[in-house]
């Protein structure tokens, strides 16, 4: 196997051993980008002289036989729309062209005290808006098992990143399905922490009662290492728990014999394709083949998350976002007559079509006369959708499904119709919607090669059982051994 | 719910969004198919049932009222498109 075909842990293995020098391997890094990153298009800015010194940095520390930190060498690539101190954070929208951050987010600063190297920037649908990357302003990011297709979104870039063998491990945002979503259309593992396990603070704002950073790796493994990383309190972000963090790492090799899987009867109705049903079906039967009990299980208000959520996501969206007002950073219109003239057209020349019409349906969902029929009304029915799950997991361990209810699709076949791309998301919106963890991993592959995922849905901080449900899964399959060939 | 060319330029103007009429037009039709779809929520009883904004356990966080480091002027103004002094500048705001 290729090096950088290798998982983090078994790169990180070979860096303490002293097979290979982290600069060695950063030299390789961006050597593969700039082969392969012209078709795939997974990054916005790269952050190469700094990462060799970084690594350079790291070699000597190794050489001295000095303390390195759990991430030693590994190079992460960190979606754009995480603040980077001295590196260009772009939301994928013209409105922060130039914007860098004088600090870095509570999630890149862990990176860096465990000594990851940052190597750049991924690529996202602006203001991570979107479920396929089409909505950058800058590129659109290709699918490396058929670059015909879209990577899936928000996190499209640092989901093809991973895929294409550029990096072991990178960082995504999911607010309605943003991590999970481009895992499973991409092939890789892709986790969506419980709310409040890791922070928010330098992440910037789409939907903050929804958004969690999340991770994106090869293997269920990596997953586990990373998110010990990033997971914990931040005294910054008030929405950050203290619940301690366990270690993920101990017991995940246990069996799961007995384990209560519930199979929501909601998630198995038309619209599925016909692969992506094969692919569960049979991974159901590993889990049944490995002594775990498979429960059919509802969640009745599951057909109304999508209607919620495009209220909830975007009234947060249409507050957190007034803030581009071209006043304190990023770009501003020239030649306006007076501010509120330079607001308006600021705006409208610094966001695409997908903001702006985000925007102005959480405006008006929000707006006098407006605000019980369509916010309070959704706020009511998420706790309907809460409620189900609370229920349901009274009854199993976990609940597994698919991911998406289709494999990646063509690039430009959903853009037209926003309402149909929305739709896209409906098996992961309901876990943004509760709070609860979720982890797409790799469980087969359609007609056409394209990958499919599995989703696992778990208790609030039970992120625990949800690896070792998903490790035992990975241990029986080889699916995440798979690579696309670039 | 069908909504007007009023409505849109009303929430554009809410938004601080400038719109061309071709936008108006477009937008008309995609959030009114957008708010036709949410209509669905009406067909739920929720009267009893308390709206859900935090799912964790909100509760407010204090700290000591100690002075802590923030960043500097220099760095809060580096990527402002216009400063004067340690001020941003900005257009006219009062006729």
């Amino acid at each position: 196997m290729r090096l950088l075909e290798a998982t983090a842990l078994q790169i990180k293995q070979k860096i303490l051993s002293k097979q290979i020098r982290a600069s060695e391997l950063i030299g390789q890094v961006f050597n593969r980008i700039k082969t392969v990153d012209p078709t795939i298009q997974s990054f916005l800015s790269l952050n190469e002289d700094n990462a060799l010194k970084v690594a350079k940095e790291i070699d000597r520390k190794i050489e001295n036989n000095e303390k390195v930190g759990l991430l030693a060498g590994i190079p992460v690539a960190i979606k754009d729309n995480l603040c980077t101190k001295g590196l260009s954070t772009t939301c994928a929208s013209q409105i922060l062209k130039n914007f860098v951050p004088p600090y870095d987010a509570f999630v890149v600063k862990r990176l860096k005290e465990e000594d990851a190297i940052i190597i750049g920037k991924t690529n996202l649908d602006e203001f991570a808006m979107g479920s396929s990357t089409e909505n950058s302003s800058y590129q659109i990011t290709r699918n490396p098992w058929n670059v015909a297709c879209v990577p899936g979104g928000s996190s499209g870039g640092s989901a093809a990143a991973v895929a294409a063998n550029i990096t072991p491990m990178s960082l995504g945002s999911d607010t309605g399905g943003s991590v999970r979503q481009p895992a499973a259309l991409c092939g890789i593992v892709g986790v969506k922490p419980t709310y409040g396990r890791v922070s928010r603070y330098g992440l910037i704002a789409f939907g903050s009662s929804l958004d969690q950073v999340g991770t994106m790796t090869k293997d269920v493994m990596d997953a586990t290492l990373l998110l010990q990383v990033i997971a914990g309190k931040d005294p910054k972000d008030s929405t950050s728990v203290q619940e301690p963090v366990p270690d993920y790492l101990q017991g995940i090799e246990n069996n799961i014999n007995g384990l209560r899987i519930g199979i929501p009867k909601e998630y198995f109705t038309e619209g599925m394709h016909t692969d992506v049903h094969k692919a569960l079906k049979d991974a159901l039967c590993i889990y049944e083949k490995l002594g775990a009990k498979i429960i059919e299980v509802s969640l009745p208000h599951t057909e109304y998350a999508v209607a919620v959520y495009y209220i909830v996501a975007n009234a947060e969206a249409s507050s957190n976002l007034s803030r581009y007002d071209g006043v304190r950073y990023g770009f501003r219109s020239t030649n306006a007559k007076g501010v509120i003239d330079m607001y308006c057209r600021t705006r409208a020349k610094g966001f695409g079509n997908e903001v702006k019409r985000r925007i102005m349906l959480g405006n008006y969902a929000l707006s006098s006369g407006y605000y019980d029929a369509y916010y309070l009304k959704a706020s009511r029915v998420r706790n309907l959708i809460k409620k189900d799950f609370d229920a349901t997991f009274e009854r199993v361990d976990c609940i597994v499904g698919p991911t998406s209810p289709v494999p990646a699709f063509k690039i430009g076949e959903r853009a037209s119709n926003p309402l149909e791309m929305y739709l896209s998301d409906i098996y992961t919106i309901p876990a943004n919607l509760a709070g609860i963890p979720g982890i797409s991993i790799p469980c087969g592959f359609s007609k056409d090669g394209l990958p499919v995922g599995l989703q696992i849905l778990a208790r609030h901080f039970d992120e625990k059982k949800m690896l070792h449900v998903a490790y035992a899964f990975e241990r029986e399959t080889d699916y995440h051994l798979k690579r696309a060939v670039v | 719910m069908k909504i007007s060319d009023n409505d849109i330029r009303y929430v554009a103007h809410l938004s601080r969004i400038s719109l061309t009429e071709n936008e108006e037009a477009l937008f008309v039709h995609q959030l009114s198919d957008i708010l036709s779809y949410i209509e669905k929520l009406n067909k739920l009883n929720t009267e009893n049932v308390e709206p859900l904004v935090y799912t964790t356990n909100a509760f407010n966080v204090f700290r000591e009222d100690v002075l802590e480091k923030s960043i500097s002027i220099d760095d809060a103004q580096s990527c402002a498109p216009s400063i004067m002094g340690v001020f941003f500048k900005v257009p006219k705001v009062i006729e």
